[in-house]
């Protein structure tokens, strides 16, 4: 599904992704770990195809070439990123955001919009399933939202447009026991043999939730150390001095 | 007279002119002007009279020159203050009476005046230049003894009401381009509710400018009788040209005992092009009184177009616990400016004033919130709410806010809350994140910022005025 490689990225001609090597299968859940600054968050915005990186190598999504497409292209194919920190947009209600979303999604694949009623339908269904209370659909988009609300709405945003490729950019961070439990159940019920999961994450909490079936320790920009979930608990006793 | 040439037409869809004969009168503001206005339009002597007595005044009065957007001087006697369609010079007394090229513009702006075809419950009086080509639903109207109708006609058929409300708001040298106005103007609207009616539909008047070198002075006169109520609605556009053309429009609005007014305006006069060659002179004046007690009149502007754009649509709380409300939305772009805001002066008991302010600003553009609120020493217990948000795109634009705020009462309240904002890379990211592009993006969200004025326009015209808002702003990113 997503083959990366050798890819480089610079900001302001800072090198931080240093030739990274990475290939996805349809039905995995890689997570990528590593120190403050080792890039990751990066890998994640060069996917998602954000403004300001200058890049060198190659990304393959689905066969195609992903430095020719825009954002919203990406996202329309099937790229998803649940923000590390969402955004707020005053003013615009979460319902209209998620629909306008769905629509935009729905209308670049060729399928028909949806309309109000079956929206409505769609998104109460998917937001009990995450506890998501649906006055909170009403108010603005993230405004005045806490932290958990935030990457709460993140996975109803996922698997309301149901990405093949979901990338979870620091989402477990800033969350409590309970919402971290929710998040979790979000993205294990939305798992799937034919979609895949990047999850950047410092901490091994989250995969005690989502077993992950690679974990990818990254250091300045590199990929220098891979393994399966034994790997997070590993890493979790000794931290990252090892392998860095 | 040079029309720009149409490959701006994508931004401007209404930038094409109607090739229609017209008949003019000479160039130049004098008594001989004014006296060819009254005559075309046979008018009584008491409103030749009435004009002369303003253009006798306007030779005292200076142009001001207070507000921020500067401008060259305009030669007022350089342009033609009365131009009409030959064939409207009698006016036509049905639609088949209509130059077909005129009914032809008004389609492609969307406005078929064929009432067959009409948007239900909407009347419209279309006024082409100086003249008012046709107003629909009039015998509906009749029934219940509104009159909806061009103020030439009321003129003539109505001259006690016009004798009695016409500068009754607007005095009748208030102002170098009110005083103008009053001198010259060629047509407009004029509606009367009758005592405890409720208007059965939305009133609308269509203004288009069309001949070059023409100053557009409309006049529009409403007078809501007690208890009555009604809904009215002005849209705007013009050719694109690469000269500036002034429009100098009055407005005035009269409330009686509980009656209420709601006057809404998507003005989309011809903006200039990118490099802001040509475009309209908005100065417009527009008051309301709420004369009675119990009265209310609300104003909703958007404001897409125009070079620039210098208008203070005001209240006059008269009457005790009346209501006066402004909401806004002023949007520049390119070389666009705005100075613009409200005026409410409370002069009864009670009474309550509310103003929301959108102004949005991108590419090279200025957009400035002027606003007076006033408190007499009469006006106890008054209130009033400002709010004044400006929305900033890109590192070219400016957005201001001037509020004077006077309070002769102690027993009133006045609150202000101001906040500037720009839409940031990181918003636009999220958006496109999800699947919108940048147009979507960005009219998502400045149609949230500007959701509380789009949500008091008549529904018909939420969703248009939600299209103007994203088109207006369409390229100022990215």
């Amino acid at each position: 599904m997503l083959n990366i490689k050798n890819l480089e990225a610079k900001v302001d001609n800072k090198h931080i992704l240093n030739g990274l090597n990475l290939c996805i299968k349809p039905g995995e859940v890689h997570a990528i770990m590593g120190p403050n600054g080792s890039g990751k968050s990066t890998l994640a915005n060069v996917l998602s195809g954000k403004n300001g990186y200058d890049t060198n190598g190659e990304i393959k999504f689905d066969g195609q070439n992903l430095s020719e497409l825009s954002t919203e292209e990406r996202a329309q194919k099937g790229i998803f990123l649940a923000f590390q920190y969402p955004l707020e947009i005053p003013g615009v209600n979460t319902n209209v955001f998620l629909r306008t979303s769905l629509n935009s999604v729905r209308k670049a694949k060729g399928e028909k919009e949806l309309d109000t009623l079956s929206f409505l339908k769609l998104v109460k269904e998917k937001s009990s399933e995450l506890g998501i209370d649906e006055k909170f659909l009403s108010r603005q988009l993230n405004v005045g939202f806490s932290g958990g609300e935030k990457k709460k709405n993140e996975i109803l945003q996922m698997k309301i447009l149901q990405p093949k490729l979901a990338i979870l950019d620091e989402t477990d961070s800033g969350l409590d026991i309970d919402a971290l439990r929710i998040v979790a159940d979000g993205v294990n019920s939305y798992k799937n043999k034919d979609n895949a999961f990047l999850i950047i994450t410092h901490y091994q909490r989250l995969l005690d939730y989502i077993k992950p079936d690679f974990i990818h320790v990254l250091s300045k920009g590199k990929i220098v150390k891979t393994g399966n979930s034994e790997l997070g608990v590993e890493l979790e006793k000794t931290g990252y001095a090892n392998f860095i | 007279m040079k029309t720009e040439d149409l490959k701006n037409s994508q931004e401007y869809k209404y930038g094409f002119t109607t090739d229609v004969e017209n008949i003019r009168a000479p160039k130049g503001l004098n008594e001989e002007t004014i006296k060819f206005i009254s005559n075309i339009k046979k008018e009584p002597k008491w409103m030749l009279e009435w004009r002369l007595k303003a253009f006798n005044r306007l030779k005292a009065l200076k142009e001001p020159d207070w507000q921020k957007p500067k401008y060259p001087k305009i030669n007022y006697q350089d342009l033609y203050y009365y131009s009409a369609p030959k064939s409207a010079s009698d006016k036509p007394k049905s639609l088949d009476e209509i130059d077909p090229k005129i009914l032809e513009t008004y389609k492609k702006l969307g406005i078929p005046l064929d009432e067959q075809k009409r948007l239900n419950g909407i009347a419209v009086d279309a006024v082409f230049d100086s003249v008012s080509v046709a107003t629909t639903f009039k015998d509906e109207l009749t029934k219940k003894g509104i009159i909806f109708c061009s103020i030439s006609e009321a003129i003539q058929k109505h001259p006690d009401l016009v004798k009695k409300y016409l500068g009754s708001v607007i005095p009748l040298s208030d102002h170098y381009f009110a005083t103008l106005n009053s001198a010259v103007f060629t047509d407009g609207s004029f509606v009367y509710i009758p005592p405890n009616t409720r208007c059965p539909m939305e009133l609308s008047t269509y203004f288009r400018i069309n001949a070059s070198e023409t100053g557009q002075f409309e006049r529009t006169l409403i007078i809501a009788d007690k208890g009555s109520y009604v809904s009215y609605l002005e849209g705007c556009t013009a050719p694109m040209r690469d000269e500036n053309q002034l429009h100098a429009a009055n407005v005035e609005l009269v409330a009686l005992d509980d009656a209420e007014i709601k006057y809404s305006t998507v003005q989309n006069w011809y903006p200039g092009d990118e490099n802001g060659v040509g475009g309209i002179y908005n100065f417009v004046t527009k008051r309301g009184a709420c004369r009675g007690k119990n009265s209310k009149i609300s104003w909703t502007q958007v404001e897409t177009g125009s070079a620039i754009t210098w208008k203070y649509p005001s209240c006059i709380l008269q009457g005790d616990n009346s209501v006066g409300e402004f909401y806004s939305i002023a949007i520049t772009n390119n070389h666009q400016k705005a100075d613009t805001g409200t005026k409410m002066i409370h002069l009864g008991k009670n009474t309550k004033s509310k103003i929301i302010s959108k102004g949005i600003s991108a590419g090279k553009a200025d957009n400035m919130y002027r606003g007076l609120v006033e408190v007499k020493n009469k006006a106890s217990n008054s209130r009033n709410y400002t709010q004044c948000d400006s929305l900033l795109m890109g590192n070219k634009c400016g957005a201001h806010t001037i509020p004077y705020i006077k309070n002769n009462n102690s027993s009133s309240t006045i609150e202000h809350e101001a906040t500037t904002t720009k839409i940031n890379e990181e918003q636009l990211y999220y958006c496109n994140q999800r699947g919108l592009n940048q147009e979507e993006a960005v009219s998502l969200i400045v149609n949230g910022f500007c959701k509380e004025v789009l949500q008091q326009l008549p529904m018909e015209f939420a969703v248009e005025a939600q299209k103007l808002v994203a088109i207006s702003l369409e390229g100022s990113v990215g």
